[in-house]
């Protein structure tokens, strides 16, 4: 779309875009292509120069079991993320939207867990769950339970994913309610004095109405759970135990600042930089969709 | 309101109770999280080494938090509260500034390169800067910004979302503005100032919102280029008040540390809730 009026000059509009253009070449541009061109070396272990491979280092990458298992973390992660935080959200926002009073109220206290920083949501959530002093763990353990996500890969699975949905639900709840709310009352009135029931009700005829919100949730959540959580993990479990809380972007982190493995790092910047791409196609698609509903 | 016939059709008494009292677990559960970290920073250590921790605060809120905020465990948490204020503000009046700016000159002037520039920008809506931490720190050092307001500020302007929602909001404004201005003889940057910020306000304020609250949450970033305690930021200076060894962490003063890390950016929901679901859903389109 473009306007039909425009002011004449074109040394103005460049020295307009000229901030926004140097700070994304800086920080940007110029970061993403080093990204890219370090992928295709190894540097020696003194930093001193560094020896051409190709594609050496995703070769290498892709044929290395760690690499793997971290993919198959981050799936496993994003599909539990994504879950944990879009089904108590629906299930929120059903209930809020049943009430005529006071949804307001149940609004503005849903929406703090959004304003708690990933990092922040982590400590509290090794808090509880502290093997030592934390509450939910002491009181697992007088169940007979004993709790402890240093030594075991899927309690600290488990215990990273609910405390990056957590912070989620309140962003989905907003989501989900605004889009309930918009559901035509004419609709769900025709169907209850057809003698249809809630839950039947919310099954064929809510939830399908529902749809464009649902997908376009589904991907902002999955592209939070890539990219958005590093400070949950980094403060919890740090990627163990033995790697098995490692997602990508952490890798890209661990390989890259405390291995020192720059090459592999950079390679792996570059795998993510196409899930990134892929990713915003899906997103931009879906949008897409919600717009021409 | 269509929403009162609703009632009517079918028969809501004890169904109501219900709903709120749903209502009402949700929300606790919820908020248990934070009830309990309030909790622990109102407690003695002893109280929380001893488990189980009481639920009901203690006693020693005021000698906790003066001791987090003027003490700390490796710098004063008020010092990072302050650098979290920098870097949030920062971030987003940065953002919104360039943004205004750009978008203004995508959507109201024809000039050479403009499609370039324009998806030059376009793409760095893709890449968050957790993807290309470690070249983007090199630059940062050879800027000699590291442990700078500036290293924690301007790497994370570089993104377009901001400039994306300018120009949708610019393109809904009637031509008629602009031709007015125009034939009135009013160069660009007057009709700028005098109709185009103004008939902005409620963008800027609800992106102002969304902004801040990227910004304070930001963990990686700064924890990469602040090695200094005193350019810390409160949201990754928690995790440094962890001791490393197998000593007992402070919890009192670790958990009024995250109690006082989240004031700022609840306050900014909770406060501009409009403004903040307005950003929320206008930046997400």
């Amino acid at each position: 779309m473009e306007k039909r009026v425009t002011f004449r000059g074109w040394m103005l509009p460049l020295l307009l875009i000229a901030p926004q253009v140097v700070i994304s070449a800086v920080f940007f541009f110029y970061p993403a292509g080093q990204a890219i061109w370090q992928s295709l070396f190894i540097p020696d272990p003194f930093g001193l120069s560094s020896q051409y491979v190709g594609l050496g280092n995703f070769d290498y990458l892709l044929s290395d079991p760690f690499y793997r298992a971290s993919f198959l973390t981050t799936a496993v992660f994003s599909i539990l993320v994504t879950l944990c935080s879009m089904v108590p959200a629906l299930f929120l926002a059903v209930i809020a939207d049943r009430l005529i009073k006071g949804s307001g109220v149940y609004r503005t206290l849903l929406i703090w867990p959004y304003a708690v920083a990933p990092a922040v949501a982590g400590v509290l959530w090794l808090f509880m769950f502290n093997t030592r002093v934390g509450v939910i763990s002491w009181y697992l353990g007088t169940l007979g339970y004993d709790w402890n996500h240093v030594l075991n890969g899927s309690e600290a699975m488990g215990l990273v994913v609910v405390a990056s949905a957590w912070g989620r639900i309140s962003y989905n709840f907003l989501f989900f309610f605004a889009a309930l709310q918009a559901v035509p009352r004419s609709v769900i009135e025709a169907a209850a004095i057809d003698g249809a029931r809630f839950w039947r009700r919310f099954w064929t005829i809510v939830l399908p109405l529902l749809s464009p919100t649902t997908f376009f949730l589904l991907v902002v959540n999955v592209v939070y759970a890539f990219f958005e959580t590093f400070g949950v993990i980094h403060t919890i479990t740090a990627g163990g135990p033995q790697q098995s809380t490692t997602i990508l972007v952490y890798k890209v982190f661990s390989d890259g600042f405390v291995g020192q493995d720059l090459g592999s790092s950079s390679a792996q910047s570059v795998i993510l930089l196409f899930v990134v791409g892929l990713l915003t196609v899906i997103q931009f698609k879906f949008i897409e969709k919600r717009v021409h509903y | 309101m269509a929403r009162e016939v609703h009632g009517m059709v079918e028969k809501r008494g004890a169904g109501l109770w219900l709903t709120h009292a749903f209502m009402i677990i949700g929300v606790l559960v919820i908020f248990f999280p934070i009830w309990l970290a309030f909790v622990a920073s109102t407690v003695t250590q002893q109280d929380i080494i001893q488990p189980p921790m009481p639920v009901m605060p203690g006693d020693q809120f005021w000698i906790n938090y003066k001791n987090a905020l003027f003490s700390g465990v490796n710098v004063p948490v008020a010092t990072m509260l302050f650098n979290s204020l920098v870097m949030a503000i920062g971030i987003a009046v940065g953002k919104i500034i360039i943004s205004l700016l750009s978008a203004f000159a995508i959507v109201y002037f024809k000039f050479p390169g403009k499609m370039i520039f324009f998806w030059m920008i376009f793409l760095t809506l893709m890449l968050p800067v957790e993807v290309r931490i470690v070249p983007t720190y090199e630059v940062v050092a050879g800027f000699g910004m590291l442990n700078s307001y500036s290293g924690l500020i301007f790497p994370l302007i570089a993104s377009a979302t901001a400039t994306f929602l300018f120009r949708q909001f610019f393109l809904t404004i009637p031509d008629e503005l602009a031709e007015a201005a125009r034939v009135d003889g009013a160069r660009p940057m007057r009709f700028f100032w005098d109709i185009v910020v103004p008939m902005s306000r409620t963008n800027v304020a609800a992106l102002f919102v969304i902004l801040f609250i990227y910004g304070w949450n930001q963990y990686l970033w700064p924890l990469l280029i602040t090695t200094d305690p005193e350019m810390n930021t409160i949201v990754m200076g928690i995790k440094q008040m962890f001791p490393s060894g197998d000593d007992f962490a402070h919890w009192p003063t670790i958990m009024a540390t995250s109690i006082l890390a989240m004031i700022p950016p609840v306050i900014v929901v909770v406060g501009m809730q409009r403004l903040f679901i307005r950003g929320l859903v206008d930046s997400e389109k």
